[in-house]
C-alpha cells in the first residue's frame, strides 16, 4: 500500500477543501450555537438577498465562546449566534462583543429583548411553560411555577435534568424574584413530586407523560410544536394528549429566554456582521422562527404561526434577561443542594 | 519491558569493526531521537497540562459546594460505571476472540469480522435506540401494557435510563477493542505452544486459562484500558440517561457554574482514575513478561466443533453482534427511511473520510516512534512521558478542544504580533484557524488507541530478537522496519482501524476546532439527534455507520492475511 502517496492526496484535498471559502467575496463569518439546520435556511435567504457569503461553523455556546476570547483580535468570526441570554451575557462580560447602534435593530427588538447598549440582541422567544395531561389534571388547579411544589402534585411533574440550561435559566429567573431561600425550598419540593429521577430531554418529558407515567411535564414549547406538526405519528400522538398552560398569569408572567447574537470585537466585516443581525430580525426571518422553529418573534406585529396562535396569547416574564447570566452559578448549586439531579 | 541492557550501551557495538565511528554517530543520532520523542510528548500532553494549570487559579467556594453535595454521586458512578462496563467488556470481548480464533462452527467467517461491527456505532446513538426502543414511551413497553391492560406502576421493568443502563450500551460499543487486540493476540500465538500443551495432556479449559490467556493479557490490559478510558471520556450517554459522572460533572461546573478551576479539580481527579488504570496496567504486565519462545510457527488450524457446543458458541458470538449492532441498526434504517439524503452527504462522507484516514496514519506513525522508542530506551522518564502524551484519550473531548484552542490561538497570535512587528504583515491563524488544529485534537484523543495495539504487538516480540539482529549489524532503524513491523504487521493494522473508527465518531472536538463550513457526518448526526430530531439524525448515523464498514471489513482482510503470511 502506498500511504505516503495517499496521505499527502488526503491532507492537500482535506486543505484545499477548507480554503474555498476564502476565495469569495463579499462575506461575512458566523460562529453559531444554533445548530445548522435551524440557522442554515435563513442564512441561505440572506445569501439570496443581499449577494453577501455566509461561513459557518456551528458547535456548543461555552465552547465557541472559549474559541472567540482564546483567537483574540485574529478571530475570523464577525456575528457571534446564540441561544440562552445569560451566555449572551458571558460574551459581552468576556469582552469579545462590540457595541453596535443600529436604528433598524432598535426599532425592530423591544428593549427587554436587547443590551441596552447594543452588545446584543435577541431574534427569537422561547417560552418554558406548563403542560399537562388532558383530562387527568384540570387546569384550574394549576397557577404558578412555585404551585408545582405543592405536596398535592407528589410523583406527578416530569421534568429533565438541572444540567440543562433551560431549567438553570428558569431557577435563575425564580431566584431573581423570590429570592434563594425560598427557591430552594420550592426545588426541593418539586423534587419531591418528581415521578421520577431526571432523565432525558424536553420531548421526552413530553412523551412521558403522553404514556401515563407523569401528569404535568414542563418543556419548551418549540418542542411540542415540533411534536405537533413533525412528521412522527406517535410523537404526534402523544402530543395531542398535552395542552399547554401559562403559568404565573396573575404575576410576573411565563419564563421565557431568548436566542440572540452579537458583533465581534474584532469584526473584519462589520458591515456585513450589522447587516445579517437586521435581516435575522426583519419581519420575514421572525415569521420563519415561528413557522418553521415554533419560537415565538420577538418583533412586535410579526404574525404568528397557526400552532402558536391557537396555544393563545401569553404574558412573559419581563425580567431582564442579562439577570439569568448573572444568577445561574447560584441556580445550578441551588440544584444541587435540594438534590435536583 | 525487560529488555537487555546490552542494546543502548556501548557494550554492543563493541564487536563492531570501526568502533569509534559507530560510537559517535549512535549517541549522536540517540540523542536527536530522545530529544524529539521529548518533543512529540510535550506537545501532546499541552492541552491536558492546560486544562490541569486551572488548578491553580484561587480557589473558589464552588469547590467546598461540590464536596458537599455531588461528589460522592460522581465518584460512586463512575467507580461502578467503570467496573459494569470491564465486566461487561471483558466477558464479551475474551469469549468471541477465542472462540472465533481457537474453533470453527457455521458463519464463524461472518461472525468474525461481524464482530467488530459495533465499533462504527456511537455510543451516543446506541443509546438513543435503544431508549426508543425500551422506553416507559416505547413500543415494547407500550405492547404490553396492551397485551396485558397494565397501566404505569402495575408491572416492573428495567430502566434503559439508569447506570445498568449506561453500562449495557458502552459495553456493547466498546467490546470490541478487547475482541480486537486478543484475537491478534491469539493468533500471534504459536501454534506450537498450543499444541505442546495439548501434548502435555492440557484441556481446552487449561490451555485457555493456563497458555492462552496469561500469553494474551498485554493485548487484554491494553483493550480493556482503551475501553475504560473511553467510558470515562464518554459524555453523550451518561448525560442522556441522566448519569452523574466526572464527565458530566465537568461540564456541569465549567459551563454552567463558570468555574474553571473547579471543574479542572475535577479533571484531575477523573486523571487519578486514568493514573490507576495505568499502573494497574503496567502492573500486571510486569507480574509475567510472555514472549513468544518458539520461532517456529505454522499455519493454525482452527477445531471444529459439534453438537450443542457448536450451537452455543453460534449464540454466545452472535449476541454481541445483534444487540450492538442488529437491533439498533434496524432501529436507524426504520428512522431513516422517511428522510432524505442527498448530494451534500457526499460531502460530508468524503470529509469524514480523509479526516480520519489522515489522522490514523499520523496516530500510527506516532505510535510507532513513541513504541519503539520505548524499547531503544526504556527509562522510567521515557516510559512515564509516554504516559502522559497518551492522557488525553480519557479526557472528554470539549475539554479537549478548550486545552488545545487556548495554547495554539495563544502561539498563532504571538507569532502574528511578532510579524506585524518585523515586517509589517499579519499572518494571521496559522495553527488554531486550519484543519491543522483538528488533525493535532485527534492525535491527542486517540493516540493512546494506536500506541496500545503497537505496545502490546511489540510486547509479544522478545527481546532477543532484537539484539541478534543488531549483533548481525542492523541499525535500530533497520530492526524496526526489517523485523518488527513485519511480525506485527496485525496489531499495525488493528491500531489504523481503531483510530480511523474512532475519528469518524469523534464529536466534541470536531465541532469546536472546525474551520468554516466544515462539516462532518458525527456533526450532523449528533446536531440533529441532540435536538432531539432522532429520525433526521438517522440517515447521518447511518452513514457513519456504512462508511465506518468499508475500513472494518478492508482491516479485518489484511489482519488476517497477515497472520497468514507470517505463519507460513
Amino acid at each position: 500500500m502506498n500511504l505516503a502517496k495517499f496521505f499527502t492526496k488526503a491532507v492537500i484535498s482535506t486543505l484545499l477543501l477548507s480554503s474555498t471559502s476564502l476565495l469569495a467575496a463579499p462575506e461575512v463569518n458566523l460562529y453559531s450555537a444554533r445548530k445548522e439546520a435551524l440557522i442554515k435556511p435563513l442564512l441561505d435567504q440572506f445569501t439570496e438577498k443581499t449577494g453577501i457569503s455566509v461561513n459557518l461553523v456551528t458547535g456548543k455556546a461555552d465552547a465557541l465562546l472559549t474559541r472567540l476570547k482564546s483567537e483574540g483580535r485574529n478571530t475570523p468570526a464577525d456575528v457571534f449566534l446564540t441561544t440562552d441570554a445569560g451566555r449572551l451575557h458571558r460574551a459581552e462580560d468576556a469582552k469579545v462583543l462590540q457595541p453596535v447602534q443600529s436604528e433598524s435593530l432598535n426599532n425592530a427588538i423591544p428593549a427587554s429583548y436587547r443590551d441596552p447598549e447594543g452588545y446584543w440582541f435577541g431574534l427569537s422567544l422561547r417560552a418554558r411553560p406548563i403542560m399537562y395531561v388532558k383530562g387527568k389534571v384540570d387546569p384550574k388547579t394549576l397557577s404558578t411555577y412555585e404551585a408545582l411544589a405543592t405536596p398535592e402534585l407528589k410523583g406527578k411533574i416530569c421534568i429533565r435534568s438541572s444540567s440543562n440550561i433551560y431549567n438553570q435559566s428558569l431557577v435563575a429567573s425564580m431566584i431573581a424574584v423570590d429570592g434563594e431561600a425560598k427557591t430552594e425550598s420550592w426545588a426541593k419540593g418539586l423534587v419531591g413530586n418528581m415521578a421520577r429521577p431526571p432523565k432525558g430531554g424536553d420531548r421526552d418529558q413530553i412523551k412521558a407523560a403522553a404514556a401515563g407515567q407523569c401528569d404535568i411535564a414542563v418543556a419548551n414549547t418549540y418542542y411540542f410544536g415540533k411534536m405537533l406538526a413533525g412528521g412522527d405519528a406517535s410523537q404526534k400522538s402523544a402530543a395531542e394528549k398535552l395542552a399547554i398552560f401559562w403559568p404565573n398569569q396573575d404575576g410576573r408572567g411565563t419564563h421565557v429566554n431568548i436566542s440572540g447574537a452579537g458583533v465581534t470585537a474584532h469584526a473584519k466585516h462589520k458591515d456585513n456582521a450589522i447587516k445579517l443581525i437586521e435581516f435575522l430580525a426583519s419581519e420575514d426571518a421572525q415569521a420563519w422562527y415561528a413557522q418553521v422553529n415554533y419560537e415565538y418573534p420577538v418583533r412586535e406585529g410579526v404574525k404568528p404561526s397557526k400552532v402558536l396562535a391557537e396555544w393563545g396569547n401569553f404574558k412573559a416574564d419581563n425580567l431582564n434577561l442579562s439577570q439569568l447570566g448573572d444568577l445561574n452559578s447560584k441556580a445550578v448549586m441551588l440544584m444541587d443542594r435540594a438534590g435536583w439531579k | 519491558m525487560a529488555l537487555p541492557s546490552s542494546n543502548i550501551t556501548p557494550s554492543a557495538s563493541l564487536q563492531a569493526p570501526s568502533l569509534l565511528f559507530r560510537l559517535r554517530s549512535k549517541f549522536t543520532s540517540s540523542n536527536l531521537f530522545i530529544l524529539f520523542l521529548f518533543s512529540t510528548i510535550a506537545l501532546l500532553a499541552l492541552p491536558v497540562l492546560t486544562v490541569f494549570s486551572f488548578i491553580f487559579e484561587p480557589a473558589s467556594d464552588v469547590w467546598n459546594h461540590l464536596v458537599n453535595t455531588v461528589l460522592s454521586d460522581y465518584l460512586t458512578n463512575s467507580l461502578l460505571l467503570l467496573l459494569g462496563v470491564a465486566a461487561g467488556t471483558l466477558s464479551m470481548g475474551i469469549t468471541t476472540a477465542w472462540l472465533t480464533s481457537m474453533y470453527d462452527f457455521p458463519g464463524r467467517r461472518a461472525i468474525e469480522w461481524a464482530l467488530l461491527l459495533p465499533l462504527a456505532m456511537p455510543a451516543y446513538i446506541i443509546a438513543y435506540t435503544y431508549t426508543g426502543l425500551l422506553d416507559f414511551a416505547g413500543p415494547v413497553q407500550t405492547y404490553l401494557r396492551e397485551l396485558f391492560g397494565w397501566q404505569y406502576g402495575d408491572y416492573w421493568f428495567p430502566e434503559i435510563r439508569s447506570l445498568f443502563g449506561a453500562i449495557c450500551m458502552l459495553s456493547l460499543v466498546l467490546y470490541p477493542y478487547i475482541y480486537l487486540l486478543a484475537r491478534a493476540s491469539f493468533l500471534e500465538q504459536s501454534v506450537v505452544t498450543m499444541e505442546a500443551a495439548r501434548t502435555l495432556g492440557a484441556g481446552p479449559w487449561k490451555r485457555f486459562f493456563h497458555v492462552a490467556l496469561p500469553m494474551a493479557r498485554p493485548a487484554i490490559v491494553a483493550g480493556t484500558s482503551l475501553a475504560l478510558m473511553e467510558t470515562l471520556a464518554d459524555y453523550g450517554t451518561v448525560q442522556y440517561f441522566g448519569v452523574s459522572t466526572f464527565t458530566t460533572g465537568i461540564f456541569r461546573t465549567w459551563f454552567g457554574l463558570g468555574d474553571q478551576g473547579a471543574a479542572a479539580q475535577l479533571a484531575a481527579m477523573l486523571l487519578g482514575f486514568v493514573l490507576m488504570l495505568i499502573l494497574l496496567e503496567r502492573y500486571s504486565r510486569k507480574q509475567a513478561q510472555y514472549h513468544q519462545q518458539s520461532s517456529r510457527y505454522s499455519i493454525h488450524k482452527r477445531e471444529t466443533i459439534i453438537g450443542i457446543k457448536r450451537l452455543i458458541a453460534s449464540f454466545l458470538c452472535f449476541m454481541p453482534i445483534v444487540l450492538g449492532f442488529s437491533i439498533p441498526f434496524i432501529l436507524l434504517a426504520q428512522w431513516a427511511l422517511g428522510e432524505t439524503i442527498d448530494s451534500a452527504f457526499l460531502l460530508l462522507a468524503w470529509n469524514s473520510l480523509t479526516l480520519a484516514f489522515t489522522a490514523s496514519l499520523l496516530a500510527l506513525t506516532l505510535a510507532i516512534i513513541l513504541g519503539y522508542g520505548q524499547r531503544l530506551f526504556p527509562t522510567k522518564t521515557v516510559k512515564a512521558g509516554v504516559r502522559v502524551a497518551t492522557l488525553g484519550y480519557a479526557v472528554p473531548g470539549t475539554v479537549i478542544a478548550v486545552g488545545i484552542i487556548i495554547p495554539l490561538a495563544w502561539i498563532d497570535n504571538t507569532i502574528d504580533a511578532w510579524a506585524i512587528e518585523t515586517f509589517d504583515v499579519g499572518t494571521g491563524l496559522i495553527f488554531s484557524g486550519s484543519l491543522f488544529i483538528l488533525l493535532f485534537a485527534y492525535l491527542v484523543r486517540f493516540l493512546a488507541v494506536a500506541l496500545g495495539s503497537v505496545e502490546s504487538g511489540l510486547q509479544t516480540i522478545k527481546p532477543s530478537m532484537d539484539d541478534s539482529a543488531r549483533s548481525l549489524g542492523f541499525t535500530p532503524i533497520q530492526v524496526l522496519r526489517k523485523v518488527h513491523l513485519p511480525i506485527i504487521r496485525p496489531s499495525l493494522f488493528t491500531a489504523l482501524l481503531l483510530v480511523f473508527v474512532d475519528v469518524l465518531k469523534e464529536l466534541p472536538a470536531t465541532l469546536i476546532l472546525r474551520p468554516f463550513n466544515f462539516n462532518t457526518l458525527a456533526v450532523r448526526a449528533y446536531e440533529l439527534a441532540s435536538d432531539e430530531q432522532l429520525a433526521s439524525a438517522a440517515p447521518a448515523a447511518i452513514t457513519i455507520v456504512l462508511t465506518g464498514l468499508i475500513p472494518v471489513i478492508l482491516l479485518n482482510r489484511s489482519i488476517n492475511k497477515s497472520t497468514l503470511d507470517n505463519h507460513q
